[in-house]
């Protein structure tokens, strides 16, 4: 199962003559030289892309608990007219595929500019585009017992009051499951980057890793691997660190 | 007027992020997508209305769109069933060892987390290339391999292995409905002596049918819109000989390195109907092979 995974981190320490024609992991010789060089092997340094990568990644994760957050509390715990028509339509979006809207959004982009920035990929998430959070968040809010508003309500508290001070802090699982799939998507993601991003000192790490597929003749196998293994590091580790909670995650929302 | 207005605004208030993000992401470009799709639109110059041409062309004379029908179908239809069956196996596994299951699970989990990732396709691309790794294992069976990647017989059987290796969401809730079988039902099948093989087709596999039938149609859903391996172990074109010119990867094509976005508009809204129309046919047929639990006495 994990095998080829091994195989990627062995090959990224092999010299490049012992990356292929060998089953074993274990390298002759321990080196670090393909990571070292990998780092600077293309016209930017993956200092930059990393860069680039965390900050389309915190502000996505900051956009989507936002305002997925605040959608969800609308449709789980907030009278109004309206509300379960607006709920359908959100479910609705859910089976959308983006390809779809991608050709539109795209020209809005260009129209308004955006396109080689992080706008196209960051905006949508504070507008709450990724629907299956809130229905995460939904599911998570309604379990929450109804006597908490009502106590609170009857104490004065307005409805910013009661999602701030009870519903949130009650939240955390949800919050935090949302959060890390929300992180390590974004972090993977290669279609929107792909599209959006047109120079390269605004590419993010997956783009880059491409990069090093165009100069394939070059042969620098090893540098490719080494940089793979790298851009995996933060999603293993949060795997690692959340593995409890992402696996609950899927099981009770089915995610994926 | 004003109950009416001070009863509703904290609901809008809080829902007005999503309802922007609906009308201008989703909607308005939903509506501008099935617009554009009866035009020919080249970013340049205005889009110009043409009816049905580009699905008179699409469906009469455009070959390499019925190749990339034909290749995301065969892909669906081998990759869907090959990762429900790897995933229920694994899951029925887990579900009788329970002591070192947290270790498995995540193990078995991993591949699927990383799945989507460049790396892993550029990993992908290595492993089944001409000096891969699976040549050299199969060679350790004196079986000589060929270059699975670069062969448009075997190139899309790849990214089915791939599918296969990344189980782990819908192993996860096979798991979870595994739980909730009561285990009474095997116990007394155990005593009348029901081989294992009629406990499974007459108790775990009705029993489980709703989540069966779930996961059948999410991960359908998902293998329809395969794009990032397929672009990545094509080179971003579908070679070889298109036998990866999954539907996505034409589209993508069409739009942004030949501009025709019309067309791909017209491709995307054919996506679209494609996915709805399996949900629609999943949902209507459902009542005939799933059964929950709250109706059957």
């Amino acid at each position: 199962m994990l095998y080829p995974l091994f195989w990627l981190l062995a090959s990224s320490f092999k010299p490049e003559n012992e990356i292929f024609g060998s089953l074993t992991l274990w390298p002759s010789s321990l080196q670090l030289d393909n990571y070292t060089k990998g780092w600077t092997a293309l016209p930017m340094s993956f200092t930059t892309f990393y860069i680039n990568s965390a900050i389309v990644t915190v502000l996505s994760v900051i956009g989507n608990l936002i305002s997925c957050s605040f959608a969800a509390y609308a449709f789980a715990r907030l009278q109004f007219t309206g509300r379960s028509f607006f709920f359908a339509l959100m479910m609705m979006t859910l089976m959308i595929p983006y390809h779809v809207v991608l050709i539109p959004q795209y020209v809005q982009f260009l129209k308004l500019g955006w396109v080689d920035t992080y706008l196209p990929l960051v905006v949508p998430r504070f507008l709450a585009s990724e629907a299956f959070f809130i229905f995460l968040m939904v599911q998570f809010f309604r379990q929450l017992p109804r006597e908490l508003d009502e106590a609170a309500m009857i104490d004065g508290c307005s409805p910013f009051k009661i999602y701030w001070a009870i519903i949130l802090p009650l939240s955390l699982p949800a919050m935090g499951t949302a959060a890390i799939f929300s992180l390590i998507w974004t972090w993977e993601d290669f279609l929107a980057p792909l599209i959006y991003l047109n120079d390269i000192k605004n590419y993010t790490v997956p783009l880059a890793l491409r990069l090093f597929l165009d100069q394939e003749g070059q042969s620098s196998y090893g540098q490719m691997f080494a940089m793979s293994v790298l851009s995996l590091v933060p999603v293993v580790i949060f795997f690692l660190l959340f593995q409890k909670l992402i696996v609950r995650g899927i099981a009770t929302s089915g995610m994926k | 007027m004003k109950r009416f207005i001070t009863r509703n605004a904290p609901g809008y208030i809080f829902l007005s992020p999503w309802l922007l993000g609906f009308f201008l992401l989703a909607l308005g470009p939903i509506l501008a997508s099935l617009y554009l799709s009866f035009t020919r639109y080249d970013m340049v110059s205005d889009p110009r209305f043409v009816g049905f041409d580009n699905y008179v062309y699409m469906f009469t004379r455009d070959r390499r769109f019925w190749k990339a029908l034909d290749v995301t179908f065969t892909y669906v239809a081998l990759a869907v069933p090959a990762r429900l069956i790897m995933a229920l196996c694994v899951a029925m596994l887990l579900d009788k060892g329970l002591r070192t299951i947290g270790l498995y699970r995540a193990i078995f989990y991993l591949p699927s987390l990383l799945g989507s990732s460049i790396a892993i396709a550029i990993l992908w691309r290595q492993l089944f290339a001409a000096d891969g790794v699976v040549n050299q294992a199969l060679a350790v069976f004196g079986i000589q391999g060929m270059a699975w990647i670069t062969n448009p017989d075997t190139s899309l059987y790849t990214l089915v292995v791939l599918a296969m290796w990344q189980f782990g969401s819908p192993m996860l809730i096979f798991l979870a409905g595994l739980r909730g079988i009561p285990r009474d039902l095997y116990e007394a099948a155990e005593i009348d002596g029901t081989p294992k093989w009629r406990q499974f087709t007459r108790i775990t596999l009705p029993l489980l049918a709703p989540v069966i039938f779930f996961n059948l149609v999410l991960q359908t859903i998902e293998a329809f819109k395969t794009f990032s391996s397929a672009f990545i172990i094509s080179n971003g074109t579908g070679a070889p000989a298109d036998s990866l010119l999954f539907f996505t990867v034409y589209l993508f094509n069409e739009a942004f390195k030949f501009f025709r976005m019309g067309y791909a508009s017209a491709l995307a809204w054919v996506l679209l109907i494609i996915i709805a129309a399996f949900t629609a046919v999943a949902f209507l047929t459902s009542k005939y092979w799933v059964h929950y639990e709250n109706e059957r006495d």
